[in-house]
Parts: C-alpha cells; sequence; structure tokens
C-alpha cells in the first residue's frame, strides 16, 4: 500500500473545506446560539426547507462516511453490534448508532448537537426508516416529521405520487418544521433559495458534461463524490453552493481546454487509457487505496450512479421556484436509488453510450440492499445491450472487515488487462476496416 | 390418551401438500376453469386479498422454495449477503413455476423485495408487476387518498385483462369471506393458546399456508372443519414451556426448525410466520355503499405493527409484550432471516422493550434451506430449562 503524498488543493476544494468548517463550528454553537438542529438524510433532502427555516442540518450517513474516512467506524460498528445490531445490517446505521455511542464527535472532533427535529425523508432506501426508528429511541421525546417518498415503481412520477408528497409537505412536515423553528415558513425566501439552486445544479451538470471530452479532465466518481457535496447536503440553496460550483467549473473549463487528465491525490494523471461507468457507492475506509489502483492504471471514471443518489439533474431535472413544494416533491422521487431497476439499466447503457465508455463497472456494496439488490441481473443486461466488458468487486462503505485490498486488486487488475486486450482488439479491426 | 380424529390428521396432510406445492398447481387448476379467473402472486408480507378475489382472481401467496427446491440460478442472481427468500423466487420465475400467472405484486417491506419487482419487470414476468407502496402517512386524507388510489390502479391493472368490473357487492362479498377467514384463523390461535398439543406449530403453519394458495372459499371451509375437530380434546400436554416467536414475517423459517424449536420444549402459542393473513386486526365493515374506503380505513387503523410499518410511538415492542401476555407465553425467540434488514434493525429495541417488561428472549438467525438444527435445538432447549427452573 502507498503512502499518499499531500492531496493537491485547488481553490474549489479550499472554498468547499471552508464551508464544512463553518458549518461544523454552527453546528457546534448551534445550542448557544438558539439554532435548531435537524437530522435528515442525503437521498431526496428537503435542506431548503431546513435552510429557510433558519434551521441547520445534520446528515448521519455523512457522519458515517466520515467516520470510516476517519478510520474510526470499525470501532463503531462493533459498538452497536455488542448492543445488538446483527453483523448482516447496514454498517451506516451501525458506525452513526456507534458514533453515537461514543459521545457523538462529529469530523471535526467536536461534539455533534443533539435533534430538536428528526426529519425522515427517505428516498429509495427502506433502511433509513429503521434507521429514524432506532434514532426516535435514542433521543425521546424528539420532534418527528415523516415524509414518505413512493418509488417510482412503473417508471414514471405520476400525479398521485406528487400529490401525496405535496400533502404531506403542506400538513404535517412544514408544520412540524414551523413548531421546531418557531417561525413560518417564508415561500419568497424558499423560492429565493431554489432559485440558488438552480444556479447550482446548471454548472453541477456542466462539470458532469466535461467528462464526455476525450480525455475527461474530470473523475466523476472519486473526484465526483467531492464534488457532489455542496449540491446534495447542507448548501444546496445558497450563494455559497453558487460560488463553489461556478470556481469549480472555471477550473475543471480551464483543465479541459488545456487537455489536462484528472487531478488525483497524489498529482495529475498522464493518461486516461480506459474510461469507465461505474454503479454502486464507494468504499470509504480504504477510499484513497482503492481509488490509486484505478488512477495507477489509467482508469478515468466518465459517469458514475453514485453521484446521481442526490438527484438527476443531468437528465434534466431542476427544482422549479415557482412551484417549490411540486419540485421538491419531484426532486425527492427523481433521486437514483429511487428509480426502478428498468430505469437504472437504461440510464446506466445511456452513460455508456454518451460518456464513450470503455468498460462498466459495479462496486457491489454489502451493506446497501438498495444498489445492490438485482445487480447482477443489471450487470447481464448492460453487457447484453452495450456489448463492453463489465467488471464486479464487493467492498462494503464503512465496516473495515469487508474491504479486502488485496481481492479487489487483483480483480480489478484482471478486469483491466480484459480492457487493454478489447482495445487491441478493437484498434486491429478498425485498421483492417 | 385420546388419539387425534383421522379426519384431522387427513385434513393436515391435505394442508401440507398444498403448503408446499411450489407449482401452484390447485390455483393454475382453478383459473384453468375460466378465462375470466385471474392468478395474482404476492409476496411477503401484505396485500388486500379482498380486491383480488372481487375481480375474480385468486391473490397466491409466494413465500420462498424453503428447502424444497434447489437453487442453481437464482444464486447467480444474488450476492452472497443478501437473504435466501428473492434467490428461489427469481428460480421460481425463470422455470415454469409461475407460468400463467397474471400479475405479481411486491409489497413494501424492503429493498430486496423492491428491486425484485424490477427483476421480475426486466424477466418480463407477468402481464403487471407492482411494487405495492403503501403509504406510510397514516392520515386518511393524505396516506388513505394514495392508499385508495393505489388500490384502483391494481383494479385497473386486473379490469385490463379479465374486463370485470368490481361491483360493490362483489367486494362486501370478499371482505366478509376475509373477515371469516381471518376470524377462524385467530379461533385456532386462540384453542392452540390453551391446548398446544391438540396441533402442533408446524401443523398450524401448513393449515395457514395452505390458505395462501387456495381460494379463500376452500380455505374457510378446511379451516371450519379444524375449528371443530380441534374444539375437542384428544392428546397430552408436556410439560413445555410457551413462547412467542417473532421475525419471520418474510423469508420463512424451515419446518425443520420449527419442529425443533417445539421438540426442544418450546410450545410455539403465537408467531409471525404469515403476518399477512393476520394483518389486519379485527373485521372490516362488510355492508358499505363504498367498500373500498373499508379498505383503506382498515390499513390506515387496523393495520398490526410491523416491521413494514412506520413506527413513531414504538408500538411493535408494545405489541410484542402485550401479544406475550395475551398468549400467557413464558418467553420470546426473535428468529430472523439472515441478512433481514427490517428484522434485524428492529430485534435490538423490541429485546430491550422484552428487558423492560422482564420477558425472557433468545435469538437465532436461519436462512429458508437451513439443514442443521442441532444448536437451535440445544439454544432452545436450555431456554425451556432455564424458563423451568427460575419461572
Ligand atoms: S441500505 Fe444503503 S441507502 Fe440505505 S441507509 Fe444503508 S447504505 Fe444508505
Ligand atoms: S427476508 Fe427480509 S431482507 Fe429478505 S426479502 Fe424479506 S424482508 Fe427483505
Amino acid at each position: 500500500m502507498s503512502n499518499p503524498k499531500e492531496a493537491i488543493k485547488e481553490k474549489s476544494m479550499v472554498i468547499q473545506k471552508e464551508m464544512l468548517a463553518n458549518l461544523f463550528t454552527e453546528l457546534s454553537n448551534a445550542k448557544a446560539n438558539g439554532k435548531k438542529v435537524v437530522y435528515t438524510f442525503v437521498p431526496g433532502n428537503i435542506t431548503e426547507l431546513i435552510l429557510a427555516m433558519d434551521m441547520l442540518p445534520v446528515y448521519p450517513e455523512i457522519n458515517a462516511l466520515q467516520s470510516g474516512m476517519r478510520k474510526k467506524s470499525g470501532g463503531y460498528i462493533k459498538d452497536a453490534e455488542k448492543l445488538g445490531f446483527s453483523e448482516d445490517v447496514c454498517t451506516y446505521v451501525k458506525c452513526d448508532i456507534g458514533m453515537m455511542l461514543n459521545g457523538n464527535i462529529g469530523p471535526t472532533g467536536e461534539k455533534l448537537p443533539e435533534p430538536d427535529l428528526l426529519l425522515l425523508s427517505y428516498t429509495g432506501c427502506f433502511t433509513f426508516l429503521k434507521w429514524f426508528e432506532n434514532l426516535e429511541r435514542l433521543y425521546p421525546g424528539v420532534e418527528i416529521a415523516m415524509l414518505h417518498t413512493p418509488y417510482q415503481e412503473d417508471g414514471v412520477i405520476t400525479d398521485d405520487q406528487i400529490n401525496y408528497m405535496v400533502k404531506q409537505l403542506k400538513e404535517e412536515v412544514i408544520p412540524k418544521m414551523e413548531k421546531v423553528a418557531g417561525k413560518k415558513l417564508d415561500y419568497d425566501r424558499l423560492s429565493k433559495m431554489l432559485d440558488n439552486s438552480v444556479k447550482a445544479e446548471d454548472l453541477w451538470v456542466k462539470v458532469l458534461e466535461t467528462a464526455k471530452n476525450r480525455p475527461s479532465s474530470i473523475d466523476a466518481y472519486f473526484a465526483g463524490v467531492y464534488y457532489m457535496g455542496p449540491l446534495n447536503t447542507a448548501f444546496r440553496g445558497t450563494e455559497e453552493a453558487v460560488t463553489y460550483y461556478e470556481e469549480l467549473y472555471k477550473e475543471v473549463t480551464a483543465r479541459m481546454d488545456q487537455g489536462l487528465y484528472p487531478v488525483t491525490p497524489e498529482g495529475e494523471m498522464k493518461e486516461e487509457r480506459f474510461r469507465l461507468v461505474v454503479e454502486g457507492p464507494p468504499n470509504w475506509t480504504n477510499f484513497r487505496e482503492f481509488w490509486k489502483i484505478f488512477y495507477d492504471m489509467g482508469a478515468v471514471i466518465v459517469a458514475s450512479t453514485y453521484t446521481k443518489v442526490g438527484g438527476l439533474y443531468d437528465q434534466g431535472f431542476r427544482h422549479e421556484p415557482g412551484k417549490p413544494l411540486e419540485s421538491l416533491a419531484k426532486y425527492c422521487m427523481g433521486c437514483y436509488t429511487n428509480l426502478n431497476l428498468p430505469q437504472r439499466v437504461d440510464l446506466i447503457e445511456h452513460y455508456i453510450k454518451e460518456y464513450k465508455a470503455d468498460g462498466f463497472l459495479i462496486n457491489s456494496i454489502k451493506s446497501c440492499n438498495s444498489f445492490s439488490a438485482g445487480q447482477l441481473l443489471m450487470m447481464r443486461e448492460v453487457e447484453q445491450r452495450c456489448g463492453i466488458p463489465v467488471g464486479f468487486i464487493e467492498s462494503d462503505l464503512v465496516d473495515p472487515r469487508y474491504f479486502s485490498y488485496a481481492n479487489i486488486k487483483n480483480r480489478l487488475e484482471s478486469y483491466f488487462q480484459m480492457l487493454g486486450q478489447r482495445k487491441v482488439i478493437l484498434a486491429q479491426e478498425e485498421t483492417v476496416i | 390418551m385420546k388419539q387425534a380424529p383421522d379426519r384431522l390428521t387427513s385434513l393436515l396432510d391435505e394442508c401440507k401438500s398444498l403448503a408446499f406445492d411450489l407449482n401452484f398447481s390447485y390455483a393454475k387448476q382453478w383459473k384453468a376453469k375460466s378465462k375470466y379467473r385471474l392468478l395474482v402472486g404476492y409476496l411477503p408480507i401484505y396485500v388486500p386479498r379482498e380486491i383480488i378475489h372481487a375481480a375474480n382472481g385468486m391473490a397466491v401467496g409466494i413465500l420462498g422454495v424453503g428447502d424444497r427446491k434447489q437453487i442453481i440460478k437464482g444464486d447467480a442472481y444474488y450476492q452472497s449477503y443478501i437473504c435466501h427468500l428473492p434467490r428461489g423466487i427469481i428460480e421460481m420465475a425463470l422455470d415454469s413455476n409461475l407460468d400463467n400467472f397474471d400479475g405479481f405484486l411486491f409489497p413494501s417491506i424492503c429493498d430486496c423485495v423492491r428491486n425484485l419487482s424490477g427483476m421480475f419487470k426486466l424477466a418480463k414476468r407477468g402481464k403487471f408487476t407492482r411494487y405495492f407502496d403503501y403509504p406510510q402517512n397514516f392520515q386518511k386524507n393524505i396516506g388513505g387518498t394514495f392508499y385508495r388510489e393505489l388500490l384502483e390502479t391494481i383494479i385497473n391493472d386486473m379490469f385490463k385483462l379479465n374486463d370485470m368490473k368490481i361491483t360493490t357487492k362483489h367486494l362486501n362479498d370478499s371482505i366478509a369471506l376475509y373477515n371469516h377467514n381471518r376470524e377462524l384463523i385467530e379461533t385456532i390461535y386462540n384453542i392452540r393458546q390453551e391446548y398446544p398439543w391438540r396441533l402442533s406449530a408446524v401443523d398450524v403453519y401448513h393449515v395457514i399456508r395452505a390458505g395462501m394458495v387456495i381460494n379463500v372459499e376452500k380455505h374457510n371451509e378446511m379451516l371450519e372443519e379444524i375449528v371443530d375437530l380441534i374444539s375437542e380434546d384428544f392428546g397430552e400436554p408436556m410439560d413445555n414451556i410457551r413462547v412467542v416467536i417473532s421475525g419471520s414475517f418474510c423469508e420463512q423459517p424451515p419446518i425443520g426448525m420449527i419442529k425443533s424449536i417445539e421438540m426442544a420444549g418450546c410450545y410455539i402459542v403465537d408467531d409471525d410466520f404469515m403476518l399477512g393473513s393476520r394483518w389486519i386486526q379485527g373485521n372490516i365493515k362488510d355492508s358499505s355503499s363504498d367498500p373500498l374506503n373499508e379498505l383503506v380505513d382498515s390499513f390506515l387503523t387496523q393495520s398490526a405493527p410491523s416491521s413494514a410499518i412506520y413506527d413513531v410511538a414504538d408500538p411493535k415492542g408494545a405489541r410484542l409484550v402485550k401479544q406475550v401476555k395475551m398468549r400467557n407465553a413464558d418467553g420470546v425467540i426473535f428468529c430472523a432471516a439472515s441478512f433481514c434488514d427490517p428484522a434485524l434493525l428492529d430485534r435490538p429495541s423490541l429485546q430491550k422493550s422484552c428487558d423492560d417488561a422482564g420477558i425472557a428472549h433468545i435469538n437465532f438467525q436461519f436462512h429458508e434451506n437451513t439443514g442443521q438444527f442441532k444448536v437451535i435445538k440445544e439454544q432452545a432447549g436450555t431456554f425451556s430449562d432455564s424458563i423451568k427452573l427460575w419461572v
């Protein structure tokens, strides 16, 4: 295993770091400053509503992934297992509960405030429901609001579903939020925030689409998870998020104009041997080593499904300032894991073709049935439709026991070898023609 | 000791062979009698079977293959860390077991079942396939409206296939039949609570499971006869403790496991094996001018708390404690399928509810095709002995 060099920091990275640091400072001072704290989830989040009521969001999955990156998750998971949680269940939940059992210390080393509201807007994953039921037991008496997002079981968002969500927002969720916030929702303010959301969303799509260029100047998975952060979490709807994406887009286009390759923690890539589409979340406990296997082999991820868990903006969705609640409802229902399997296969096929990928890879996550159940059939479908080599590896989000570096590296090396051979054959065929 | 009546033995044999007929021959024969009849398969746990019945259909429970069918293709569709149930179901779908089914419903219980609905779509199985995403909001004008629309969608799916309009009378009649069915099932559990030696837990299992693959009229007839027969005294009580089993509401425990638990000295006086058949608590009004509305209301207000329903004030734990007391049970056996997120994520808080109420409990995990029960038998035996000693 290598010892990664100091990561190169671009201006956008510095901006994002500052945004996060400020948020965590605000969170640690929340109680003193009388700010209310809302725990909620990333996919299908309704951050603009939280921010429009001057409350501060906390995302338990982000805490879990940060714990994974800081090598704390293994201990947290074991502590949750001691409490009776099975080895078999989603490790995000156990990591979060373990973190709480250990004082709820956040990524900056400061204690996270307890929630004033548990806002269960669960999109695309049934386990979220169980997760929050467990949180309720840990914070007895806390106010709870529940927003049920119907699944796109038939591959469309219906009017019935939109009405159901809007009614929940109007009659249950917003009144509870107002009660906790101690103020009424200002719809003008919400619309202005949604306006900012749209600006950031436009820029984010432009960033993603630069990967269509050859060579791509971004890695849309490993770097993509950083890029998507502000939009998918606490900053959607803010001016800061717009500034961040303006800066990011400027940097990416400048790199593209110079024909540069993606930036990695060890500097710029020097080649683009393979263009891949990846399905599934990354592993967080060994994120850097995992990424390194790819960039060492010249493999660039040009599109990924994981970066769409917070919305499919690249497929045209935008928040609508004129129809705030309807568009929040559509947003929740449109997130990637809320798509049915045929839609997911169609999307992957589209990415492979649009981004001219050489291969398709699944990182199947032990914890996450929402992503993983059905992936083997998806893989076959994609292989049949696109005729490109498909690869399959297994790991976990935050349980270090399920990341086998040697195993994953071996599999990926064989996969890249296969991709390499195919390239040679295709090149030969082209010469003959 | 008076022996079990012969008629009971033959009825139980019939239930046993129906329950594990993975070709669903009875249902297919029933359908073959008229081109207007429909077969609608549904997975654990709950669908309102009344609407299917009223549309001239039969709702057929698909509960997995247990240890009765070798999984060959199914394993190639699922990673090792996913529960066993969907492997067997996809195997059945790819073989001919589910041929002639018109549609499939996948109730919202977890992401495996949800994604399996998409796998059926990709594999083009059934003329309609729906993830039955019932509301998690229980306000009549919010979740109720949404639920009604959901039921209407399924009714429309069926109408497109057989052109049969559901009338008020049809639906009221279906509601009455299922009310009776649930009453009879409850009666069997009540008799068993008092005299658990008259029917073994495995017998009860077969009797209820048979009802998921035949028409409700026939099941009711069988249940009526069984209730009559077990109301008579026979058999002999054993010095067993009495337990409630919790957590097996989807993937089903192997029969050998249920048997081992009883043989180890634990009468199973209640369980959640086929929760869907007992989901609605009490009767649904069967003389309404808007029976669909009655079905909606029953879902909103009479659903059994379960791992599939959002449970804000923890009625699941309270219900379990109440159930243990009501059944006069000595303890709880938590018995969940391996990798079953809903059951396993609920387990710690259910255990806590038991601890708080001073109820003893143990816990097992299983696969539907687990073949070895030695350890389970030993643990259940120790559990039984410890309760006999200390309680
Ligand atoms: S199952 Fe997957 S989507 Fe759901 S909480 Fe766990 S990691 Fe998140
Ligand atoms: S056994 Fe559990 S995890 Fe498996 S399909 Fe059923 S509810 Fe889902």
